[in-house]
């Protein structure tokens, strides 16, 4: 497993060159949300998620619900490198008869804990997986990636009510706050402000950090672990993060890159790689 | 006798609170009506409050399921289906986990609440459903035999009744096979199929029915799906028409569901009796059952017509 800060930064851009590679392969998917998540990923499955991907059943492992589950390609990525399946079989993403959906099934692949895409539901899923390791005296951990923009959902705000009641101090949710969803910005689609505050007046540990800083974000996981009620990390991140022409451009949603964007994609996080 | 089925729910709950320790009951907030309340008598933490949260109660659900337990979630048939039903889709249904959705409150016997409160689709959209199983006990005992069965058996159910007392039609001892019908009386001009609490009345059609020299077969079809199309075939093959009775909605329930069989596999004259493409409204059960054409002499009428169709 990685450990220092300077490789999960590199793991990261790994993920990255897998998602645009995938997505460009399948000539669908969804790389903006899956890139401004990919230093989250490679922190929680290469640092901070208690794991084993040769026992992916293991019942005191840590948990991972990809709430927004259309950021498949880097959960997917995540997997793989850390061992749950081979590398090369990303390429058959969303392909007839691939174990990689086009949003991610449970069990399809060892360590997908539950099946999304139909945004807003992941956080209920966590919240009874927290739920059930409280009852059985378990000190595992639930982690759940919501989007921004699907927490215009109101379930998301029943499952928060609902933590907090229960006291569901091993659950962590993390907002990729991207500020894009498919419509445009966030805040001219449906305004979330003022989000900390929101998760704060449910009962929650609310903590904001830059969701492109390895330390930042381990030390928010490291707080939450602490924490004595569930804990929401805010990360303001950007979508499409490691490619330039993708960065905060609200058509890399739902789209992949023509072969010349790929090329010039590729050939820009591979500089970060090397570096 | 008279039983409401709801409270022998809440008495197989509370057996299953005492003998089984993987068992978890949601509720949301109607933990009294629902009678989930027994189970929480009997295993406070295992019962947990949801609040008046219905698509959560569901992803709740399939997170306990995901981790070992046997999940029982419940409140009335209109808000436990409708609701919620894309969350059951797809975090139930989908990944084929271990949750009972079980509601009471179905059909128009809820009464005096009216059209807001009165499920006449939760069979339909339940039953369209892939790896949903769809259960629909006749009276009290059958309900609570049904609630050990489907805690038995791993994957994803739904189980409806109705709120108030009902005639009990099936002998204490039956036990329940999912899956199976029960033939309750033989005959050989009309298959009479009922589901739920229109057992009884099609029981009683027999028997009226008889008087006029017609030989009635009744069928009590507790599960809905996957429909016992062996019991029905032969029942079918004797009798040469059939009609069905559900309280329900014509359209996708217990009729459908016969209907797409029978017509799969050869024509015979059948009817269904259900509520016909309409909603409910407030009255008393009887009232409502008299409006809207679900009494016993609806059912021997119906089966009075559908004989005569026959060639
Ligand atoms: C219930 C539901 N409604 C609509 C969609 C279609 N959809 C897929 S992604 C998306 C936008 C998500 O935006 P956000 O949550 O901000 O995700 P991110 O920016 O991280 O990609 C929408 C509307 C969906 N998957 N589920
Ligand atoms: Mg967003």
């Amino acid at each position: 497993m990685v450990k220092t800060t300077e490789e999960i930064a590199r793991m990261a851009n790994v993920l990255r060159l897998h998602v645009v590679e995938m997505t460009t392969e399948a000539g669908s998917g969804h790389p903006g949300g899956s890139l401004s998540a990919a230093d989250l990923m490679a922190v929680l499955y290469f640092r901070v998620m208690k794991h084993d991907p040769k026992r992916p059943k293991w019942a005191d492992r840590d948990r991972f619900i990809l709430s927004k589950g259309h950021a498949a390609p880097i959960l997917y990525s995540a997997l793989a490198e850390a061992g749950y399946m081979p590398v090369e079989e990303l390429k058959t993403l969303r392909k007839m008869g691939s174990r990689l959906q086009g949003h991610p099934v449970k069990d399809k692949i060892p360590g997908i804990e539950m099946s999304t895409g139909s945004l807003g539901q992941g956080l209920s899923m966590a919240c009874g997986i927290a739920l059930a390791g409280k009852m059985d005296g378990k000190d595992y951990r639930t982690f759940c990636l919501l989007g921004d923009g699907e927490l215009q959902s109101g379930q998301n705000w029943e499952a928060a009510m609902f933590a907090s009641h229960y006291c569901l101090r091993r659950l962590t949710v993390f907002v990729d706050r991207n500020r894009l969803q498919i419509s445009g910005c966030t805040d001219n689609v449906m305004n979330i402000e003022p989000l900390a505050d929101k998760w704060r007046a449910f009962g929650w540990n609310v903590m904001e950090a830059d969701g492109h800083n390895i330390d930042a974000i381990i030390d928010a996981c490291d707080k939450a672990d602490k924490a004595d009620r569930p804990s929401c990390v805010i990360l303001d991140t950007v979508k499409g993060k490691g490619v330039s022409f993708m960065e905060d451009k609200v058509e890399f949603h739902g789209k992949s890159c023509d072969c010349e964007q790929n090329e010039c994609a590729v050939r820009e996080i591979m500089e970060a790689i090397e570096k | 006798m008279k039983l409401a089925q709801r409270n022998y729910y809440g008495k197989a709950l509370e057996f299953l609170g005492k003998t089984r320790e993987d068992i978890v009951v949601l509720d949301a907030d109607l933990a009294s009506s629902t009678k989930t309340l027994d189970f929480l008598k009997a295993a406070p933490d295992r019962f947990i409050e949801v609040g008046i949260a219905e698509q959560n109660m569901i992803g709740i659900a399939s997170g306990l399921a995901a981790s070992g337990k046997t999940v029982f979630a419940s409140t009335f048939a209109v808000f436990a289906t409708g609701r919620c039903w894309e969350q059951i889709r797809l975090a139930v249904a989908y990944p084929k986990l271990n949750v009972k959705i079980v509601s009471t409150h179905c059909g128009i016997s809820v009464g005096a609440d009216g059209t807001s409160h009165q499920a006449l689709e939760d069979m339909a959209i339940m039953r369209a459903l892939p790896n949903m199983t769809v259960i629909s006990p006749a009276d009290a005992y059958e309900t609570y035999d049904a609630t050990l069965a489907i805690a038995e058996r791993e994957g994803p159910f739904y189980m409806r009744m109705g709120r108030s007392d009902v005639p009990t039609v099936m002998p204490e001892d039956t036990g329940f096979t999912i899956g199976k019908a029960n033939v309750l009386v033989d005959g050989s001009d009309v298959s009479l199929i009922g589901t739920g609490q229109m057992v009884h009345a099609c029981l009683e059609a027999a028997e009226a029915l008889r008087k006029d020299g017609i030989s009635a077969e009744v069928i009590n079809m507790s599960t809905i799906k996957p429909l016992d199309t062996a019991a029905l075939g032969k029942s079918v093959g004797r009798t040469g028409c059939v009609v069905t009775a559900e309280e329900h909605s014509i359209i996708g329930g217990l009729g459908s569901a016969v209907a797409e069989y029978i017509s799969e596999e050869g024509f015979v004259p059948m009817t269904r009796v259900g509520t016909r493409d309409t909603f409910g409204e407030s009255g008393t059960p009887n009232e409502l059952f008299r409006k809207y054409g679900l009494t016993a002499g609806d059912v021997a009428s119906a089966a009075r017509k559908t004989i005569a169709k026959k060639r």
